[in-house]
């Protein structure tokens, strides 16, 4: 086999493992979408703050330390325990569920039946809001998040490749592990949202409040799950892009790769945010390794946008998306 | 013969029981605007109670009292011998009450047979974890409201578009595929807004007899709006007559017809 066609193999599994990374997020956005016609814009910085709280419980820290130190003059950081990272998890996810809460009861309650760009609007500031309070609670430096998970080269691959094309493939272990919790993710997702009691009264908020009402469905209850569903995909994104890249504020800049993701793959659509971040996180990878030299490399920056431009003009709703019809 | 708490035989011989619901001194305002006066009236177990009245009458305000979307300033509502509290739509229907709407609710997105699913949310009991893994307990209680909703589903004559998304019918069946939501809930008490609105004659005759095969078959109790004034008198068993907020008749289509206040409202005189 030509070492060429080796090194785009490689570069196409690096480019699935990247994706499924985009998926996470860009899940978390269908999500609201899909049952509240809210374009969450604080999605991104909502997994930022997952991460930042998760890392700040597992290092016991004190939340508002700094504040609490400015007004009463005090030297407390540190609790001084370190909780055990599943415990962590399941206590972000208590403050997901808070937050998720919070959000429903403070901000979108008040906004019933409001425009989408109102609505679009409110999460933008919900974005800026939590970011401040993120800094606020656990201060602004960048913090490394381990809760265990495998990283680095997977030796098997290395070897079973070399073996075969003698050339060992770079496969990050952390990666694998992505891949395999995003479809766990995405299997659960569609067996709540299909199957489940709640899963038909969240499609069916999402598509009429009034006749939701007239079944018994109580509109609060799904808003208030919906959020705390996202907040646990932001979550689970938080993790893997933490450990991956440390937690920091460029975090929350990560959503903005899921926007080209959505496009493709449809706002509506679950498995389109998967195949959407698969087929981006390829395209930019695999055409980076072909074109990138041709113009001068760092096209990873520009790729995503570009082709979510090409298909805003030739299928606006996506790959997956429900179709738009305009009837006259 | 109406005064008797233990009810009435209608004309065609079917029994009518005791009270389901009663509206006690109804007073519904919008700011300035009295939508609602002072209204009282009962509904009866089996019995199909129409609401009348020319547009702006406050018929459709009535409904939306009865199930909960308005909050009245005055009055009190008894549903099976008891005051209900100020409640949340979604709770008046957890207790029993279904309802269509006037300009049709419906799940666009999803199949007939997932719209009329919903109707049975209030039926599952089982777990997330359960129905998620569609084990044990879940599948079967999912099979028993299945079983619930294919039936209703046969008896609307809808088995044809079970699986058509919503937003393709035309409006006619899209009426009935609301009606079979609400019937999937087995309510205690139904509220249809106006079903015949929009419809031409066929199928307004169409939705007649399912309404007439609705109480029987299942003796569902029945208060219905409508301002189509010949398609009440033959349907229903008694009918409220209202004009400008206020009740002006309440009878057999026979009395309500020979009124002279209903008579006036619906010719128009004018009002000093």
């Amino acid at each position: 086999m030509p070492d060429q066609l080796i090194f785009a193999m490689e570069v196409i599994l690096n480019g699935l493992m990247a994706g499924v990374l985009y998926a996470l997020v860009a899940l978390g956005f269908v999500l609201i979408y899909k049952a509240s016609g809210i374009f969450n814009y604080a999605q991104g910085v909502m997994a930022l703050f997952a991460a930042m709280t998760l890392v700040g419980i597992m290092n016991g820290q004190v939340p508002f330390a700094h504040l609490i130190n400015a007004t009463f003059g005090t030297h407390i950081h540190k609790f001084g325990w370190n909780v055990p990272a599943f415990v962590a998890i399941i206590m972000t996810m208590a403050v997901m569920v808070l937050l998720a809460w919070a959000v429903q009861r403070f901000v979108m309650r008040h906004l019933v039946g409001q425009e989408p760009i109102i609505l679009f609007m409110a999460t933008i500031g919900l974005a800026y809001f939590l970011e401040g309070v993120a800094d606020l609670m656990w201060g602004s430096e960048i913090k490394a998040l381990d809760v265990g998970l495998p990283q680095g080269i997977n030796l098997w691959i290395d070897e079973t490749t070399f073996n075969i094309f003698g050339y060992g493939f770079f496969i990050d272990n952390l990666d694998i592990v992505a891949t395999v919790i995003a479809a766990l993710l995405v299997t659960a997702l569609v067996a709540f949202s299909q199957y489940t009691k709640q899963g038909r009264a969240m499609r069916a908020v999402a598509d009429d409040h009034q006749a939701a009402l007239s079944v018994g469905i109580s509109l609060n209850f799904i808003w208030i799950m919906v959020w705390s569903v996202a907040g646990f995909v932001a979550l689970v994104a938080g993790i893997m892009w933490g450990t991956k890249s440390g937690v920091q504020f460029s975090l929350s800049l990560i959503a903005l790769k899921a926007l080209p993701v959505l496009m493709l793959g449809g706002f509506t659509s679950i498995p389109g945010a998967i195949v959407g971040g698969l087929i981006i996180g390829v395209g930019e990878k695999l055409f980076e390794f072909a074109i990138g030299p041709l113009v001068g490399g760092a096209t990873e920056n520009w790729f995503a946008y570009v082709l979510a431009l090409i298909f805003l003009v030739f299928r606006p709703q996506g790959l997956f998306g429900e179709k738009i019809i305009e009837r006259v | 013969m109406l005064d008797s708490s233990e009810g009435y035989v209608t004309e065609d011989g079917r029994k009518i029981g005791g009270v389901v619901m009663e509206m006690k001194n109804i007073t519904l305002r919008f700011g300035g605007v009295v939508a609602i006066k002072d209204i009282s009236f009962d509904i009866r177990e089996g019995e199909i109670r129409a609401i009348i009245g020319p547009n702006g009458a406050g018929k459709s305000s009535m409904l939306n009292v009865i199930s909960g979307f308005y909050v009245p300033q005055d009055g009190e509502v008894w549903f099976h011998g008891s005051k209900r509290p100020p409640m949340r739509p979604y709770e008046v229907a957890r207790q029993g009450i279904a309802r269509t709407f006037q300009n049709i609710a419906l799940f666009e997105g999803m199949s007939v047979l997932d719209n009329v699913m919903t109707g049975r949310l209030n039926y599952m009991k089982t777990n997330l974890f359960q129905q998620a893994m569609w084990k044990g307990k879940a599948e079967a209680e999912e099979v028993e409201n299945r079983e619930a909703v294919e039936k209703i589903i046969d008896f609307l004559e809808i088995q044809h578009i079970r699986k058509t998304p919503v937003s393709r019918l035309p409006y006619g069946l899209k009426k009935r595929v609301e009606l079979a939501r609400a019937l999937a809930a087995e309510p205690k008490l139904l509220l249809l807004d106006e079903p015949m609105a929009g419809m031409n004659v066929e199928e307004k005759e169409d939705m007649s007899r399912f309404i007439l095969d609705v109480n029987d078959e299942f003796g569902t109790t029945i208060a219905l709006i409508e301002h189509d004034m010949g398609v009440v008198m033959d349907l229903s068993d008694r009918v409220v007559v209202m004009d400008y907020g206020r009740k002006i008749g309440d009878g057999t289509p026979d009395e309500v017809r020979s009124n002279q206040e209903v008579i006036d409202a619906y010719l128009g005189v004018s009002h000093d």
